[in-house]
């Protein structure tokens, strides 16, 4: 039998009216749901900070590769530029950038001081390329097969360097995964069994119900409308102080990182994910938190 | 309009309450159940709107046999019979007029209608000016008439009620058995368990004993029979 509109109507009514007559059981519910989405929040804002910033390192590893010093002239360039064609071709190579020697050597004296500007007479440097990989993680395979292409002296990528920060970052990002789903696992079974206890100690209401003719789903709509509104109310606070947090927090520390290599996620689009994340955790663990506990008391 | 054949109740603490229950009552009809307490007359009460199912035998309702009724389908074999409850099951989160009411939201009756019917058994029972009221700020004898209202407010064709003015006054009593009554010549059949040996000895009708979860006497227009 289909449901009247009246009737539908009179079941958000009715959730609403049993949400403040409960007093203190709404309370506690709400605080349930306030403290754990603040928890997964937090903790979800941490991890794709931390993941971005896994991924901006990654992104940033490259080859260095040394051609051979040869004499100047047309045909060692023309081997140079030979070498870079060889290497654009190589299927996982992303860039290629070509450095002289003379621009090598103005880094060196940027970095360390005027004292090596004598070299300027008689640079010792290679001409130097920077190489890309398309996937960082193939960045060790495609050094091994620059190696191998001719007037290379040797292409260096700071192996151990490099397969070591790989391992960190999986494992990093593993451990994020599992902590948030941990997280999710604590507050869907924290909310719930509040709920639950909530109730409970409305079983005889539910008795009652059925006695006086209720079928289970005119029991059952409004205490799961009223858990909806369990999870809409308790992740108001969570989005909040969230929202205010990570903006003033990304205002006071984004501009002294302008340039730098690690930055934090801009507050567009992270926040209305995160928020509208912790918005469905809260609704779906409300509905289906009363949705199970009221089942159970059903069978009259 | 309700029979049981052979109904045997065991609760599973090993109580006998119904042992071997044979009755036939026809529409219409009003029914006093009377007996010592502890004798079945709650749980004779119960089987007939499946609170309680039979250990054996069968119970038939309007034409329904309750053991072969589906859980799903008790909802409304129970909208056909409005029942008072001894222990009154009101919803204590729910005013005098929503408790009243529920019982015309489950059959998702128009709410114009659910207002005026609700407002006319209040007053009926005479408590139109306790309708914002909640069940524990009102006396049992209070209670008792809610849940009264409530068991009539849908028109039901059976009223079963359990010592419906156990809780009330000499006047209130009257009062409650002249709704009784009045709805009774409309031709609902009412089924009332009492301890009250003035009501039945004063308006008779059938009268059945219960002792021991048997039926020890059924006559029409018979006495209470007990001392009170
Ligand atoms: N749910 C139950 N579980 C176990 N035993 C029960 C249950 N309900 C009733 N009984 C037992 O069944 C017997 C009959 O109880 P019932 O409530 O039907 O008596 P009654 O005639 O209505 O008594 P009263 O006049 O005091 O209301 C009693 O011995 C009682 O202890
Ligand atoms: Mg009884």
């Amino acid at each position: 039998m289909a449901m009247k509109a009246r009737t539908l109507q009179r079941h958000f009514r009715e959730s609403l009216k049993s949400l403040t007559r409960n007093g203190w059981m709404t309370f506690a519910s709400i605080s349930a749901v306030t403290v754990t989405l603040l928890l997964v929040g937090v903790f979800t804002i941490i991890m794709m900070n931390l993941n971005k910033v896994a991924d901006d390192i990654e992104n940033d590893v490259e080859i260095k590769v040394l051609i051979d010093i040869m004499e100047d002239s047309e045909q060692a360039k023309a081997a140079e530029k030979q070498l870079i064609k060889q290497i654009k071709a190589l299927p996982a190579v992303e860039e290629v950038v070509y450095s002289s020697k003379e621009q090598e050597l103005d880094l060196l004296i940027k970095d360390y001081g005027e004292d090596l500007s004598l070299f300027e007479q008689s640079n010792p440097l290679n001409n130097v390329l920077y190489v890309k990989a398309k996937d960082p993680q193939q960045t060790v395979k495609v050094a091994k097969q620059i190696e191998k292409l001719e007037h290379t002296q040797e292409a260096v990528y700071g192996k151990e360097k490099v397969e070591k920060l790989f391992n960190f970052l999986n494992i990093s990002r593993n451990v994020g995964i599992v902590l948030i789903l941990g997280l999710l696992f604590t507050a869907i079974f924290l909310i719930s069994n509040t709920i639950r206890i909530t109730i409970f100690a409305r079983k005889d209401e539910i008795e009652i119900m059925k006695l006086v003719g209720a079928t289970n789903s005119f029991v059952r709509i409004p205490f799961v409308l009223e858990g909806m509104w369990l999870g809409i109310l308790g992740s108001i606070i969570p989005i909040t102080v969230i929202s205010v947090l990570y903006s003033n927090i990304y205002k006071l520390i984004q501009p002294s990182m302008n340039g730098e290599l690690l930055q934090l996620l801009d507050t567009t689009p992270l926040l209305y994910q995160v928020n509208a994340l912790l918005l469905a955790i809260g609704v779906f663990i409300g509905i289906w938190g009363s949705f199970m506990s009221v089942r159970k008391f059903l069978k009259v | 309009m309700i029979q049981m054949k052979n109904v045997v109740k065991k609760y599973p603490n090993g109580v006998v309450a119904a042992n071997g229950i044979t009755i036939d009552i026809k529409q219409g009809e009003f029914v006093y159940v009377v007996g010592p307490s502890g004798a079945g007359k709650s749980t004779f009460i119960k089987l007939m709107y499946r609170e309680e199912k039979p250990t054996s035998g069968d119970v038939i309702i309007a034409g329904t046999n309750l053991s072969t009724l589906k859980n799903r389908q008790v909802p409304y074999l129970r909208r056909q019979l409005g029942v008072v409850f001894q222990d009154f099951k009101l919803l204590p989160r729910m005013n005098v007029f929503e408790n009243v009411a529920y019982a015309l939201e489950v059959i998702e009756e128009n709410p114009q209608v659910i207002r005026k019917r609700v407002m006319d058994v209040l007053d009926l029972v005479g408590l139109k000016h306790k309708v914002r009221m909640f069940p524990n700020e009102l006396s049992g004898g209070e209670q008792q008439r809610v849940s009264i209202a409530r068991s009539i407010v849908n028109m039901p064709k059976v009223v079963i009620a359990d010592e419906p003015t156990g809780n009330l006054d000499p006047d209130t009593s009257w009062e409650i058995m002249n709704i009784f009554e009045e709805i009774n010549a409309r031709g609902t059949t009412i089924v009332m368990a009492t301890h009250n040996r003035e009501i039945v000895n004063t308006i008779r009708r059938r009268v059945i004993a219960i002792e021991g979860g048997l039926i020890v006497r059924d006559v029409n227009g018979g006495e209470y029979g007990y001392e009170s």
